[in-house]
């Protein structure tokens, strides 16, 4: 199929392997990126949120020609349980910038934009072609790959792996271990249309204002997980993920799930007489710091989901993927022109970079979230929303009972669920782990 | 054929699939009986491609798989499964994503 030799060959066209290679070909790198969907972007799935100050690094007049959606004004966070929802929500008019902060996209149209940048700048973009393996030397170095077109091995000087959370090619080649069902979550999304209007009405929008809704509680029947609403101009995601490991041992169903948050009282009016027009399932990394494999070796770099990179906290995925992308990217450049072999000890530079931004920062400072959200999601998933709604409904209900007594009532309600050292434990452990 | 399997193939028929006659990208290896983890498919599958047979072990029909990835981090470790991407340009193609 091709003869040559490239400066690099990414593999995977998502926001870590766009960013890769839009940064080495813009820096006049040979860059073969190879995707395996019909265009870059008909294989990517997210909620989805794009971050602009990741990806301005990169383009920083996107928004005169991305296919954005509705810019960020309000978030808004449920505690939910069968038949409430406790929020706490954020709106803000500062959101409405001249250059907003956060916008819902669809991917599969933001990836092809995105794409079409990245072949501007040079890159040769080969859809329809599934990478089925590295190929390395005798001495272990990775030198080109080989797909599932006729041809043989396409050989180039390094590899960035950007091939999405599953990494079956790091992981078959040896370069990493595969995801563990305790480290992964099943998300599964549709997309609802509604017209614009209705959109705005209903989540009291202007113009391309845009709201998210998370919501966590008994929707996920104890299990590590949450319920997302994201508005798009003219459809509303709707979507709902929890660990694989929990999904294993409860035999809850993922459509199941999201069918009783579909239906659920505080969610159903804002859905009502939607037409639903694609349903999706993907893979989220959430094991965070703790589970990142090895970032680089011998003619390799792995970047994005691939190499684990999700902030589960802060749901934030694709401007770490692209970060990721962006700065394997300078390394390999750097490397290249200083003449020097794409060796793991020259590769070490991108994990220096990737250390020194936020994207290593952020992930150390959640290190043990996962862990203590997964060990103890039935308090925090079950225990904790049922309570507080209770506490709420004793507060708000006006029914001659003194308030004092319906005070105490609430508080013992917390105890005798917890017991005070349980609560203090969860307080202390929660503390801990957000620090 | 339950309730929620009805349902889950209703959603599939939104989606965009081109279907790689002939050649499944997930195989199961022949057993007697199902592995704890094989099973749980049947329920965990977003797809539903994964049902349990009459016979009791557990068959799987790829076509309307959403590629997630799911079962093979539950199965493959234990060699339950054969799991590889679909070839280039088969399987599902998002409209939206």
């Amino acid at each position: 199929m091709i003869e040559e030799k490239f400066d690099a060959i990414v593999i995977g066209a998502g926001m870590a392997g766009n960013a890769a290679a839009y940064t080495m070909a813009s820096r006049g790198l040979d860059v073969l990126q190879l995707e395996r969907g019909e265009y870059p972007g008909s294989k990517n799935v997210q909620g989805a949120i794009l971050y602009a100050d990741m990806l301005e690094a990169l383009i920083p007049n996107f928004r005169e020609e991305a296919p954005l959606e509705r810019h960020l004004i309000e978030q808004r966070f449920w505690m939910v349980t069968d038949r409430s929802h406790t929020g706490m929500h954020y709106r803000s008019d500062d959101f409405n910038e001249e250059k907003a902060n956060r916008y819902t996209i669809i991917r599969s149209q933001f990836d092809r934009w995105f794409s079409r940048e990245v072949q501007a700048k040079g890159a040769i973009v080969i859809s329809e072609t599934t990478v089925t393996e590295l190929v390395s030397d005798a001495y272990g170095k990775v030198i080109g790959v080989r797909t599932d077109r006729r041809g043989g091995t396409i050989f180039a000087d390094v590899v960035v792996i950007a091939e999405g959370v599953n990494g079956l090619l790091g992981s078959r080649a040896g370069l990493r271990p595969a995801p563990k069902p305790e480290h992964v979550a099943l998300a599964v999304k549709e997309m609802h249309f509604l017209p614009r209007e209705t959109i705005e009405a209903r989540f009291n929008l202007h113009g391309d204002e845009g709201v998210v809704i998370e919501a966590a509680g008994t929707i996920s029947k104890g299990m590590t997980g949450m319920g997302f609403i994201y508005t798009n101009k003219e459809s509303v995601s709707v979507g709902m993920g929890c660990l694989v490991a929990d999904f294993a041992e409860t035999g809850e169903t993922p459509y199941g799930l999201l069918e009783t948050f579909k239906a659920h009282p505080s969610v159903a009016p804002l859905l009502e007489g939607s037409e639903v027009k694609e349903y999706a399932a993907h893979l989220i990394p959430e094991g965070g710091y703790n589970t990142i494999p090895q970032l680089f070796g011998d003619g390799w770099v792995v970047v994005g989901d691939a190499a684990q990179l999700n902030n589960a906290i802060h749901r934030e995925g694709s401007n770490l993927a692209m970060t990721s992308g962006r700065l394997a990217g300078e390394a390999i450049f750097q490397v290249k022109s200083r003449r020097d072999p794409m060796t793991k000890q020259n590769l070490a530079l991108y994990k220096k970079f990737l250390d020194a931004s936020f994207v290593m920062k952020d992930l150390k400072k959640y290190k043990d979230m996962p862990k203590l959200l997964h060990t103890q999601s039935h308090n925090f998933f079950l225990t904790y929303p049922t309570l507080v709604a209770k506490a709420m409904d004793n507060f708000l209900r006006v029914d001659g009972a003194p308030k004092l007594d319906k005070e105490k009532a609430s508080i013992r309600a917390f105890v005798k669920e917890r017991t005070l050292r349980g609560l203090f434990g969860d307080a202390l452990r929660l503390a801990r782990a957000w620090r | 054929m339950s309730m929620q399997t009805a349902r889950v193939e209703e959603k599939l028929f939104q989606n965009r699939y081109v279907v790689d006659q002939g050649k499944p990208h997930i195989s199961i290896e022949p057993h007697r009986q199902p592995s704890k983890n094989l099973l749980a498919m049947t329920k965990l599958c977003p797809a539903g491609c994964y049902v349990e047979n009459s016979a009791g072990q557990v068959e799987v029909a790829p076509d309307g798989c959403l590629e997630c990835g799911t079962c093979r981090i539950l199965c493959e470790p234990s060699g339950d499964i054969v799991w590889n991407y679909p070839r280039g340009g088969f399987g599902v193609l998002f409209k939206f994503g």
